[in-house]
């Protein structure tokens, strides 16, 4: 397998912060991606948006990597809000009841023109 | 006065007299102090006058805590002399203390009678309760491929829901939900009667609108005023999958189908309001795969702690899940439960009467299935489309999706179908990986993919002594977000959640997961290859 199944790269503007993920979301993004929620901050970002739109797999593992920033997210107070996810993941974070704490966009255009109300 | 006198019993009755609560007299004694003289009273009453004609003379209120509770009437003396101030003293003496005293015997007499009533409240909502449970169905019939669950639970004062699964000529299948408006004795009475009337003449009419229109009649005579049963009835045959419905103004069924949620109308007017009423019967056909839901107010009219509604649009959203009936209907009164929170007390009953067509019955496989129709229509043959393994290391659940995704590409299933089986294959193989085969990259995963009848299996099997796969316990979100539950414990509620079935076993060779996914009722997405 390849070594390099994941990526993010972050984007910010002002107080939000775009979290481009790419490959796979499993255990292996846990680092990368709190990493880059350690840097959305320490940029100033009140608000974060987890773009999936290049990510073609995520497992259970993954799911328990997003829950885990979620906590943190909700802990300190940034909503967290998601976009770009395939309408079978859409479904995965609807019965997991991920769908219910972070707002769920079907693209980063549509969750931009939300930027003004309070996401999450 | 001489004459009355000596006419009257040495112990006379004390002739009843009945005060209205508006005479003003009674606002005299309230004031009084002490005893006054009837004679000399120039007062504009009723009672005034019939103290009077019944020989009453001196009347000493009765006076506690400043509320009036009692008159103490006496007739002329029996010396016939006038009452002298001593005795006038001697009764203001025993009022003041004959008060306080009948003011406490008044309070318990009422607190008695309270408490009989209280009991006699309790012993109705026993009865009804026991009516009610002889009423309902105590085991569902058995239907072949087809899950059938209910739910009834009772509001603390109540209602009149009840539900029925009866077995028709033919094979046919007769379910029933009905409601009665009122509450209490009353109401499970007429319930009863409903669900026996419904009972005598199902087998015999067949046809849910005759039916209906028939029990209307019968129950018209008998139902008390202002009280009427809403319903609805649905004759369903097992085999075919074909169903007849009409309904007495109850809410309407919802069908889940792989395009949505659909309301089944039938119109008609509730059952014992009017006579000779005719009711609306249609049919539809269910698929495999598809679920049907009768449903009573108790659960529309839910509120929560802020008056909001739980509503028809949650409840249709909330349907569509493909689930089992009885996860179904766990999953809405968990959804119910978290949507009222804990203070708020049920209102009414609620009743839930699920059915799900997990699988056709091997007797009636009509679609060839592409290529594939002609080996497997003949049903005892499985179909084996892949057979394979993998070494135990990590990743390696992705090349098992992508090798199962292959096997299928010729049954044309629909995306959906698809991607909730490559989350479901991955989740299992990870599992064998890490904890069947503990990471030990020589030990085989096998994966077999297999059609048998009309479902398609993955069976993924590791060497694990100690494998079982159990939920320890289900994962909550709120919990992981609180930090009281470890945020990861997904994988089996995924698989669980993505497939139509997911069975375990054990054997010589290991331990096997078997995911299985039905054919019948997704061949839209499959034109013939």
């Amino acid at each position: 397998m390849p070594t390099q199944l994941f990526d993010v790269r972050l984007r910010q503007t002002q107080t939000l912060a775009i979290m481009d993920l790419s490959g796979q979301v499993s255990r292996e993004s846990d680092e990368a991606l709190n990493r880059a929620y350690d840097d959305a901050i320490d940029g100033g970002a009140e608000r974060v948006l987890l773009n999936f739109s290049q990510v073609d797999y995520i497992n259970s593992t993954g799911i328990a990597v997003i829950v885990g920033l979620l906590a943190r997210a909700r802990a300190d107070g940034r909503p967290l809000a998601v976009c770009g996810l395939t309408s079978h993941y859409r479904t995965i974070f609807e019965i997991t009841r991920l769908a219910d704490f972070m707002q769920v966009f079907p693209d980063e255009e549509s969750a931009l023109a939300n930027a003004g109300e309070p996401v999450g | 006065m001489v004459t009355e006198a000596t006419q009257r019993p040495l112990v006379p009755t004390p002739p009843e007299i009945d005060i209205a609560p508006n005479d003003p007299l009674l606002a005299y004694f309230q004031s009084a102090v002490g005893a006054v003289d009837i004679d000399s009273l120039a007062i504009d009453s009723p009672a005034l006058e019939a103290l009077r004609t019944n020989g009453v003379r001196l009347v000493v209120p009765l006076v506690s805590q400043g509320e009036l509770i009692g008159l103490l009437n006496l007739g002329p003396r029996l010396s016939e002399q006038e009452y002298s101030s001593d005795d006038q003293r001697l009764l203001n003496n025993l009022a003041a203390q004959a008060a306080p005293a009948v003011r406490v015997a008044q309070l318990v007499q009422e607190q008695q009678a309270e408490a009989r009533e209280r009991e006699r409240i309790q012993q109705e909502l026993r009865v009804a309760q026991l009516i009610q449970q002889q009423f309902l169905p105590k085991e569902l019939p058995t239907l072949p491929g087809w899950q059938l669950s209910a739910h009834y639970q009772p509001a603390r004062a109540v209602g009149g829901d009840f539900y029925d699964v009866f077995e028709l000529p033919d094979g046919k299948v007769g379910i029933v939900a009905g409601d009665v408006t009122d509450k209490g004795v009353p109401a499970a009475l007429v319930m009863a009667s409903t669900r026996s009337l419904l009972r005598a003449d199902a087998p015999r009419l067949v046809s849910p609108s005759k039916v209906l229109a028939r029990v209307n009649d019968l129950l018209l005579p008998s139902i008390p005023a202002r009280m009427f049963v809403t319903c609805v009835y649905a004759v369903l045959d097992p085999i075919t999958g074909s169903m007849r419905y009409a309904n007495a103004g109850h809410n309407l069924p919802y069908l889940r189908t792989d395009d949505g949620v659909e309301e089944l109308h039938a119109t008609g007017m509730p059952l014992g309001l009017m006579p000779d009423m005719t009711y609306e019967e249609h049919e539809t056909t269910l698929l495999p795969g598809q679920s049907l839901l009768l449903y009573s107010d108790g659960l529309i009219e839910a509120h929560n702690a802020l008056g909001e509604m739980f509503g028809f649009p949650r409840l249709k959203e909330l349907m569509r899940r493909p689930l089992s009936s009885h996860d179904l209907i766990d999953f809405l009164m968990t959804d119910l439960d978290r949507f009222t929170g804990p203070t708020v007390e049920q209102e009414d009953d609620i009743t839930l009467v699920a059915l799900h067509w997990s699988a056709r019955q091997p007797i009636n496989l009509t679609q060839p299935m592409g290529e594939l129709g002609a080996e497997s229509a003949d049903q005892a043959e499985p179909h084996i489309l892949a057979d394979f393994t993998i070494r135990s290391e990590p990743g390696n659940e992705r090349i098992v999706m992508d090798k199962v995704t292959e096997s299928i590409a010729a049954l044309n299933l629909a995306k959906d179908v698809v991607d909730r089986l490559k989350t479901a294959v991955s989740e299992a193989t990870m599992n064998a990986i890490e904890h069947g085969n503990k990471n030990r990259p020589d030990l085989p995963v096998e994966v077999r993919v297999v059609i048998r009848e009309s479902k398609l299996s993955v069976e993924i099997t590791d060497q694990g002594e100690d494998n079982e796969v159990h939920a320890k316990e289900a994962p909550d979100l709120d919990l992981k977000l609180a930090g009281l539950q470890s945020p990861r414990g997904w994988g089996l509620f995924l698989i669980k959640n993505m497939v139509d079935e997911m069975h375990q076993s054990r054997d010589e060779t290991g331990h096997t997961l078997e995911l299985i996914v039905y054919l019948k009722g997704l061949s839209d997405a499959n034109p013939a290859v």
